[in-house]
């Protein structure tokens, strides 16, 4: 029972009184990726989340985890762990005893290389999870999640809280789980210096809405950022221009064009990392937003912004 | 990375079928022991108290019973420091007899969703595989059938307890303030205030106010039977006979002469004081006012139910109860599986 995508919504939109935390979002995200969901707080990556994993329920549209069953649904329930946001956890519990609740709630366990994962991370099976530290809380949540062998991991926010050590241990987990276990994830993050190193998949958010949605690869490719005199900035049409940031006499343009588009004269073009991409949309929230694909039905993903 | 490989595991492809109830037993225990042993402290210490007032009731009750001969001095005085004595160690079991369903509602009930909402865990619990509803009522209904139970248990005690006080005649097991307080009515009281708690925690979805919206809940739903409720379960009874049936629960008495009614506006109790005195002044002691107004051509009519009904309230009692702990604890279930965090 392979499939395609992970999560998939239709026309998906969430409402908290009266105004919108989630709207018209449309998505297919392919499976077999780490899926980084960024934005700035309050952009809709919380709400998209729990909506996925059945813990909210959709205002409009519909959202389907891996291959068409309903979010929320025992089936969907089934393919996924799920890490909340802070790793919400029963304090009273000893680790033993969280390993044994995940066990009986879930048709499938993998109590030994939970065991074994803990042990590695050294974390003693008799202590008490609120007396665990913040790292520790998060490794035991993410190492909970694993052990069910979900075909779907679903992070929110998981490195918000830790230290960078923690976070760099916690990611460096979640990376092996992928490759060994071969599972999808999707994370949300507002911390976009961790995601280079993990995420091939990128959805950025911003005010309720999804803006950039791509291969992390064909988003890199499809960028260039332009540098060259602050006063021409204005002039730059051949491409559309995403974002212009200027310093003093200079100004750098991040412009959708790949590396065979021309570059005017008296401009320089550089390869655009992810983190600068990410900034350039985000700091343009309504400009900036993608065209088709993000809004279109079952569009394919990797076309996105090309 | 291929993008479309997916690790196959265990039972993956084979038809979901949803988890066994009984994975929910050790879950269940380990997170509401805590709540389980103060039932046994609640009820525990409940039953220590009647157990140890109640020897020295039996005592006492078995020295009157037993007492020669009756008309003494002694046995006079027996009987009087009895009612001196008891009668507000009754008074206090019966209070406290009272508010344990409620506590138990509070302590058991209410924290079952209220903790998992005001914590965040309910994120963890509801999106393992053992789905969200089924989790709450594998739950809700063990954690409300062992309480329940439980106070079955102690209502047998209290049975024994008030024994003596039915014996000397101080009222009828149908009154509205002992009735529930034995029998299955006291067992099927405590399942719904456990299920008043588990709704209330879920509306309210922190743990102290779920407690004490429940505290009230309960206690207010509980006054409501014994006032207006109980003493419709079956048409009452009306006779003109003076001599009404030993320990029947008396609903209404009035009188009335040459097909009127008579004393209009005066009913049972209180004024029936001023009446006794107009007419009655010097009959003599033996004679009931009933007795003694019959002597000056009034009829006395009274409504009452039997004590013989005591088992068909009970279970008519118990009954309705059953129905609406089933359908908070189902609506509980509903909330859980509609509404979204």
């Amino acid at each position: 029972m392979n499939t395609k995508f992970t999560i998939e919504t239709d026309g998906l939109g969430k409402r908290y009184g009266t105004s919108w935390a989630l709207r018209e979002c449309t998505l297919a995200i392919p499976a077999g990726h780490v899926t980084a969901l960024v934005g700035p707080n309050g952009a809709g990556k919380t709400t998209l989340l729990n909506l996925a994993v059945g813990l909210a329920e959709p205002s409009a549209g519909s959202v389907t985890l891996l291959g068409g069953h309903p979010a929320g649904s025992p089936a969907a329930l089934d393919g996924i762990a799920f890490v909340a946001q802070d790793t919400p956890m029963y304090k009273n519990l000893s680790v033993a005893e969280m390993l044994h609740l995940t066990r009986n709630l879930n048709r499938f366990f993998d109590q030994g290389q939970a065991k074994a994962r803990l042990a590695d991370l050294g974390i003693p099976l008799k202590r008490k999870a609120g007396k665990l530290s913040g790292g520790q809380q998060a490794q035991l949540a993410l190492t909970l999640a694993l052990a069910r062998r979900p075909r779907l991991l679903v992070l929110d926010e998981p490195v918000a809280m830790l230290d960078p050590i923690a976070r760099h241990d916690f990611m460096a987990t979640v990376l092996t789980a992928t490759a060994e276990d071969g599972v999808s994830v999707v994370l949300s993050s507002h911390v976009l210096a961790e995601l280079e190193r993990v995420a091939d998949y990128l959805i950025l958010m911003s005010r309720g809405r999804v803006q950039v949605v791509g291969e992390v690869d064909d988003l890199l490719a499809s960028h260039l950022v332009l540098t060259g005199p602050a006063a021409e900035a204005d002039r730059y049409t051949e491409r559309p221009v995403v974002h212009v940031r200027r310093a003093e006499a200079q100004a750098h343009l991040l412009v959708r064009a790949t590396a065979d588009d021309p570059v005017p004269p008296g401009w320089e073009a550089h390869p655009v990392g992810l983190e600068e991409l990410a900034l350039g949309y985000l700091r343009e929230p309504v400009a900036a937003s993608v065209p088709g694909p993000a809004r279109g039905r079952h569009a394919e993903p990797s076309e996105v912004a090309r | 990375m291929t993008a479309l490989t997916l690790l196959a595991r265990p039972e993956q492809d084979a038809a979901l079928r949803p988890l066994p109830w009984r994975r929910m037993a050790w879950v269940t225990w380990r997170q509401h022991r805590v709540a389980l042993a103060g039932v046994i402290v609640v009820l525990g210490g409940l039953a220590a108290y009647l157990w140890q007032t109640g020897r020295g009731i039996h005592q006492a009750w078995n020295f009157i019973v037993t007492c020669h001969p009756a008309n003494s001095a002694t046995c006079g005085q027996a009987a009087g420091l009895f009612n001196s004595q008891y009668v507000p160690t009754e008074v206090t079991a019966g209070i406290l007899l009272t508010l344990a369903p409620a506590l138990l509602g509070a302590f058991v009930g209410a924290p079952v969703l209220a903790r998992e909402l005001e914590t965040g865990t309910f994120r963890y619990a509801w999106t393992q595989g053992f789905g969200r509803w089924r989790w709450t009522l594998g739950k809700l209904v063990p954690l409300a059938v062992v309480v329940a139970a439980a106070a079955g248990v102690l209502s047998v005690l209290s049975w024994w307890f008030f024994a003596p006080f039915f014996a000397a005649k101080f009222g009828t097991p149908l009154a509205p303030a002992l009735f529930d307080l034995r029998g299955v009515a006291y067992a099927a009281w405590t399942l719904v205030a456990v299920a008043i708690g588990a709704l209330a925690g879920m509306l309210i979805r922190r743990v102290v106010p779920a407690m004490a919206a429940t505290l009230a809940a309960y206690l207010a739903l509980a006054l409501l039977p014994g006032l207006w409720l109980r003493q419709h379960y079956l048409p009452a009874v009306h006779t003109t006979s003076n001599n009404v049936p030993g320990f029947a629960w008396i609903l209404d008495q009035w009188y009335t002469k040459g097909g009127k009614f008579a004393f209009q506006g005066v009913q049972k109790s209180g004024t029936n004081a001023a009446i006794e005195q107009h007419w009655c002044p010097n009959a003599p002691p033996s004679w009931s006012l009933g007795e003694c107004l019959s002597h000056h051509g009034y009829t006395q009519w009274t409504s009452y139910q039997p004590v013989t009904r005591f088992w068909p309230f009970q279970w008519i009692e118990a009954g309705w109860l059953l129905v609406l702990a089933a359908l908070l604890i189902a609506a509980t279930v509903w909330l859980v599986r509609r509404r979204a965090a």
